[in-house]
């Protein structure tokens, strides 16, 4: 069987975004705006959490990415405070603390995603383009369609072309997961985190051998490859 | 020492008892004034008492002989020794008979009982320059003062004749001073007992204090094995020393586990630190072509992501071992944990060629938390599915739970070669320990020292066995109540 590997260069990501970065450490900020710019995005950033209060609220962005410790005002209490005024930009809460119960105080406050210093670019990137998207999200279609391919949320069944495919529960949720956000890269992390709810590392490559035992279900017989390997990030689910 | 009034004032010891200190003096006050009050007017009573009873006998006296008796009686009842005052006068007021050579002016005109005790003088108070009787006629103003005090009862009789009968107040007078100057005395006394009390009570509570400070002080001066004084009384204070050494023996075990992640850190991440630079500076220094330097790149992050994991892999082992994890515990079932890492698992397992299984039906609550479990279990499973590989027959991880009395036992076990020296099967948990055989796998030795400090972290126990052939993995967890 072909597999599609797609270099991150092909991909099409959605329209250029405009991206506030919260961030102390300059270096880190200003690579983050370069590598931001460079994947077609504007990038703000603000050296500590008063300014970038102020420019949250002076302007409309498509997502912040916000350190939670920070000069002048901590992070967690920047996004409670946005949050309390009605603002609902999608936040990627950056932070060194790595544990489940920093994670879950992190999300209380506000935020919608939470990455672990250090993390690689594409991990970041594949993440604040989902939380761009979650604005117009498909939580609420009972039916996702990408190509020939097609999944019911409520009968739970998958088919592709004329074809049943039968899937195991988990494969399920992995193609449920993976179609939700059809067009945009998943990574492994998120996987493991949106699929199977773990928030640790596993030593082996165990989400590749499930989305290849994936692949072969919803591919094999077909002509077109619809489930990519984006090479150096993750996956995607994508038509053609 | 700084045991200065002032400082003792300044305690809260001090300043209770000075205050308890004038409420009793105050009381003790009212106490002595009520008491000397109370015996005065006692005694005051009896002397109407004994008066009254004087003046009855004499007015029978007047009955039964008329004046002259009257005269007769008092004049023998005066003469008598510590005698009563007694006195006859005429309607002017003018003295004719008794014991009592001038009044103050005005009893005479007095009906009934004096309302005052009175000053007067008695005859036979050797008295140089005494007036004769006749001068005082009414009592009047003498030269030289009278000298005692007396209460009396003056009475008259049908013939507006003028009987007075009094007593002395000089004695219960007397008594009274007394009963006040001893009172007085003790009051005094017992104040300064109080005082002396309060002192040394707020000088050895200043002490301990000071002790107390003086200890703290050379603990937050970096000596952390320094402990607060237990005297061994057994009072407050030991009490509290005595919790604040727990708490400074926990801080103490804190800071020593902190200390020794940050030597771990250093020790074990330099090592692969190191190679890291050396790589980058060979390709940096070689005449390379961009796919050359390219790969140098990449193998740097994929260096750099090892890194990271290492350091993640000490840092929650160190926190999960010194106990100040956050991570919240809620009721976990082991089952569940065992098929859904199994299930994770289980697409690699197959495509390895190895046989994964876990027979685990119904529930098994532990309290716990549930990502840490998998965890630790992920890692087992990962290991004795690499190592069942040695397997001489088919490859097979076999996952099993079982209940114990107090416990539930989680058992991954593989049909590899094992471990066969029990001493390293001992060593296989300690850190960064990685046995022969295991060098050439994959991996920074940390696994198994994570599994244990998660069991630590849970109040179980992790436990390497043989299970010919191959290696047993125990998980034992203390069962949750609930679950029983």
């Amino acid at each position: 069987m072909h597999v599609s590997i797609l270099e991150p260069a092909e991909i099409n990501y959605s329209g250029p975004m405009k991206i506030l970065v919260i961030e102390d450490d300059r270096e880190a900020a200003e690579y983050l705006e370069k590598a931001l710019e460079e994947a077609g995005h504007t990038a703000h950033v603000a050296g500590d959490g008063e300014t970038g209060f102020a420019l949250a609220e002076s302007s409309d962005y498509d997502v912040m990415i916000i350190d939670r410790m920070l000069p002048r005002r901590d992070g967690l209490s920047v996004i409670a405070g946005l949050r309390s005024r009605g603002n609902t930009t999608p936040v990627l809460i950056l932070s060194a603390l790595g544990e489940v119960d920093d994670r879950v105080t992190g999300l209380r406050a506000g935020g919608d995603d939470y990455l672990t210093k250090p993390y690689a670019f594409s991990e970041l990137l594949a993440r604040i383009e989902v939380l761009n998207r979650r604005a117009t999200s498909r939580e609420s279609e009972t039916v996702y369609r990408i190509g020939d391919l097609e999944l019911d949320r409520l009968s739970h069944t998958v088919r592709r072309g004329a074809v049943d495919i039968t899937l195991q529960p988990r494969e399920f949720r992995l193609l449920e997961y993976l179609m939700r956000h059809a067009g945009q890269v998943v990574t492994r992390t998120m996987l493991l985190e949106n699929v199977w709810d773990y928030h640790f590392d596993p030593q082996t490559n165990v989400i590749d051998v499930h989305v290849s035992r994936l692949r072969g279900k919803i591919e094999k017989g077909f002509d077109s490859p619809i489930l990519h390997t984006v090479r150096g990030a993750g996956y995607m689910l994508k038509a053609g | 020492m700084a045991l200065r009034l002032p400082a003792i004032m300044k305690t809260t010891a001090a300043r209770l008892s000075a205050l308890y200190l004038i409420l009793f003096t105050l009381c003790a006050i009212l106490l002595v004034f009520y008491m000397t009050s109370l015996s005065a007017r006692m005694l005051t009573t009896q002397t109407m008492e004994t008066i009254t009873e004087e003046v009855q006998g004499l007015a029978q006296s007047y009955q039964r002989g008329g004046l002259p008796y009257l005269v007769r009686t008092i004049e023998r009842r005066a003469r008598q020794p510590g005698a009563n005052l007694y006195l006859i006068a005429d309607a002017n007021g003018r003295i004719l008979s008794g014991n009592v050579e001038s009044l103050e002016l005005g009893v005479l005109s007095t009906d009934g009982w004096t309302d005052r005790p009175f000053a007067y003088q008695r005859f036979g108070d050797n008295n140089p320059d005494r007036r004769t009787a006749d001068s005082s006629t009414s009592g009047a103003a003498q030269p030289s003062p009278p000298r005692h005090k007396a209460i009396a009862l003056v009475s008259r009789l049908p013939n507006q004749m003028i009987v007075l009968v009094g007593r002395d107040l000089t004695e219960p007078e007397r008594f009274r001073e007394v009963v006040q100057r001893a009172l007085m005395a003790a009051l005094g006394m017992m104040g300064l007992g109080a005082l002396l009390i309060w002192y040394f009570v707020g000088r050895r509570a200043l002490k301990h204090i000071d002790q107390v400070s003086g200890a703290s002080r050379r603990i937050m001066g970096g000596d952390l094995s320094g402990r607060l004084p237990v005297t061994g009384a057994g009072d407050e204070f030991d009490r509290l020393s005595e919790n604040l050494n727990n708490m400074l023996a926990r801080i103490q075990d804190l800071n020593e586990g902190l200390r020794q992640v940050s030597d771990n850190i250093a020790h074990d991440l330099k090592t692969p630190l190191t190679r890291l630079r050396n790589r980058a500076e060979a390709a940096l220094s070689s005449n390379g072509t961009p796919a050359d330097y390219r790969a140098a790149l990449e193998n740097a992050i994929a260096e750099s992501d090892q890194l990271i994991r290492t350091f993640n892999a000490i840092l929650m082992i160190s926190r999960l071992e010194a106990g100040y994890s956050s991570e919240p515990v809620t009721k976990v079932d082991l089952a569940a944990a065992v098929r859904d890492v199994v299930e994770l698992y289980e697409p690699v397992a197959e495509e390895s060629g190895v046989v994964l299984e876990a027979p685990v039906e119904g529930a098994f609550m532990v309290n716990g938390n549930r990502e840490l479990i998998a965890q630790a279990l992920s890692n087992i499973v990962d290991n004795a599915i690499k190592y069942s590989l040695d397997s001489t027959g088919t490859p097979t991880v076999k996952v099993t739970l079982e209940k114990g009395a107090q416990e539930v036992r989680l058992r991954v076990a593989d049909n590899g070669q094992g471990i066969p020296d029990p001493v390293d099967r001992e060593r296989a948990t300690e850190r960064f320990v990685r046995l022969e055989k295991s060098r050439s796998q994959p991996g920074s030795g940390l696994g198994l020292s994570l599994c244990k400090a998660v069991m630590k972290f849970h109040h179980g126990r992790l436990e390497l066995a043989s299970a010919d052939p191959g290696l047993s993995v125990t998980m034992t967890f203390p069962q949750s109540e609930a679950g029983k």
